[in-house]
């Protein structure tokens, strides 16, 4: 178990040995986002842009015009309010090779309160065109799919995270990035999750088993591009669907999902997130007690996804 | 520098408004008035300063040239054309569906423009990047970037300077066309923008104080820009907004966006020396 910040920044430490076509941006938050560990190890390649995410933002898109990745790092709630125009009309509309990489995501940021706790970011990224959206469930995800991110020209914004989580993959998995991962198969219902949520949702499908609902688990990282055929199937083959995320319940992975379902193939979905209020302080643990994100609440909103098959 | 030379930079300007002036009736909109006001300086820039063209123009080491004003774009896409990176024909389908030159640059579209500028204060945080990673991959290439008065409203202006200093950017030039009006009228009625030399001073920039449009003044800048070392410049060019069409100039409606018609259409096609619209 390793909090996803300091996997994020040393990862990034082990990758540069590897590559120099990246430099890591921040804005006076490497404590924070994990990129310290790169800090330290890389100064020359490590660009400090001051508390300013505005100017960061459109200045990563000259970097990258001069051939070189700039990996832009901070809060999400900054990296996708404060800083959101830029991320879009500096270099998502220009189509520049900036990848964005946000922490602190939802009340998975625990004591800082609701101004930290980005309930949005997904809502607000997955509608800008070009752009695309990762969270990885764990930081052996994180780490395969970093030299993937970088070898993939676009903008990106990847979801890092902050708390310590239990490893969802052994070591040696091996991934297809872009697709929704299986991670238990089954037949009654599909619950697909994203960040701190997969492990819960894990938890959530063996106590299922015990009552006799068999699960299928879908490791929702990739936001957008989403893998609607994964979606599709789901609905088609379990005909019951609950998402899971520590986000807002309007415009996020249960919104997303909502909009393949009902495009494409109907079935009831029910969505276990944050319902339209903002956060508060306390430990994350005790605060997805309180807002109705534990696997208990999963396990809840299955049932009742289960009871509505058409 | 030769007084003929001056004479051929007075003709590129000549064009180029006379260019606005046909692209701005062609749209039925956009913005003449600023457009107009930073002519001279990006005449300078095109003509003698930078080491820019058709040939270069993807090369790492070329220089950049970012509009942050972007509502400004007829006197860029006027430029770019003159020096052949589209043909005047362009300026028909300016504002128009499936046109190559759009109501605000777009690099994807246009060849030539640099960056999607239009978004005030993006541009200047764009070029420090440029001139950044130029410094970084030991380019020698420079960076320009000019900015309208009313841009400086925007606090990302004030977050780059800080930066640009702080990265000792003196590969880098910002120009403020400083023709005293924004959207709705006179900066000074708006924000208080002044003292605006003293507010770039203290952010730690180089400043230099000019008349935008006297081509002895803008090259004599440009070059005192060239020989600082360790300081990002910015020069204030002193401008008249609409400078050129009699009645446009410092009358805060042509900011845009609009384009004139009847007696006014045929005034500022007189005062452009164009006689028709090609």
């Amino acid at each position: 178990m390793e909090n996803m910040r300091d996997a994020f920044g040393k990862i990034l430490t082990e990758l540069a040995a590897e590559r120099d076509d990246f430099v890591v941006l921040d804005a006076d938050v490497a404590g924070g986002t994990g990129t310290y560990h790169f800090r330290e190890a890389y100064p020359d390649r490590f660009i400090q842009c001051g508390i300013a995410e505005q100017n960061m933002f459109s200045m990563a898109a000259g970097l990258a015009e001069s051939g070189i990745i700039p990996i832009v790092t901070c809060y999400a709630v900054f990296a996708s309010m404060r800083a959101i125009e830029q991320a879009r009309n500096s270099i998502a509309y220009p189509e520049f090779n900036v990848k964005i990489a946000a922490s602190h995501l939802g009340l998975d940021v625990g004591p800082d309160g609701a101004t930290h706790q980005a309930l949005e970011d997904i809502a607000i990224y997955r509608s800008i065109p070009k752009m695309s959206v990762v969270s990885p469930a764990d930081p052996i995800e994180l780490k395969a799919v970093m030299p993937y991110l970088l070898d993939n020209t676009g903008p990106l914004y990847l979801r890092t995270g902050r708390s310590p989580l239990p490893n969802v993959f052994d070591e040696n998995t091996i991934f297809e990035h872009g697709k929704a991962q299986v991670l238990r198969d089954g037949t009654d219902a599909t619950i697909m999750a994203v960040g701190v949520m997969v492990h819960r949702a894990l938890i959530a499908a063996d106590a299922l088993a015990k009552e006799g609902i068999s699960c299928r688990v879908l490791n929702m990282s990739w936001l957008k591009p989403m893998d609607e055929s994964a979606v599709i199937k789901a609905a088609k083959e379990t005909g019951a669907i609950v998402t899971c995320e520590d986000h807002n319940k309007y415009g996020g992975l249960g919104g997303a999902v909502m909009e393949i379902v009902c495009e494409c193939c109907p079935a009831p979905v029910e969505r276990v997130a944050v319902n339209d209020i903002f956060g508060a302080s306390g430990e994350p643990e005790d605060l997805a007690k309180e807002y109705g994100l534990m696997p208990d609440d999963i396990v809840k909103a299955v049932r009742k996804a289960v009871s509505r098959k058409l | 520098m030769s007084v003929s030379k001056y004479d051929e930079l007075e003709k590129f300007a000549a064009e180029l408004r006379k260019s606005i002036i046909i692209m701005n009736c062609h749209a039925g909109s956009g913005h003449p008035g600023g457009s107009l006001s930073c002519v001279e300086i990006i005449s300078w820039l095109y003509c003698n300063e930078m080491n820019y063209s058709t040939e270069n123009m993807n090369d790492p080491e070329r220089d950049r040239f970012i509009l942050s004003k972007g509502h400004s774009c007829l006197s860029l896409y006027a430029a770019l054309a003159e020096k052949g990176f589209f043909s005047k024909e362009a300026f028909k389908t300016l504002r128009h569906a499936g046109g190559i030159l759009q109501g605000h640059p777009d690099r994807l579209k246009t060849p030539g423009v640099e960056f999607n500028s239009g978004s005030l204060g993006q541009g200047f945080s764009f070029a420090l990047g440029c001139a950044l990673g130029a410094k970084r991959a030991g380019r020698k290439n420079r960076t320009y970037a000019l900015l309208g008065d009313g841009e400086l409203n925007e606090g990302q202006i004030w977050e780059g300077c800080m930066f640009g200093a702080h990265q000792r950017l003196d590969n880098m030039v910002g120009i403020v066309d400083y023709n005293k009006f924004q959207s709705d009228d006179l900066n000074t009625n708006i924000t208080a923008i002044e003292p605006m030399n003293d507010k770039f001073k203290a952010f730690g920039w180089h400043v230099i104080e000019i008349d935008g449009h006297n081509f002895r003044e803008i090259e004599n800048a440009f070059t005192r820009a060239r020989a600082m070392s360790g300081k990002p410049t910015m020069i204030i060019a002193h401008t008249i907004k609409g400078k050129g069409i009699s009645y446009m100039e410092n009358v805060p409606k042509w900011h845009g966006s609009l384009c004139p018609t009847g007696k006014e259409r045929e005034c500022a096609m007189r005062e452009c020396g164009c006689e028709e619209l090609i």
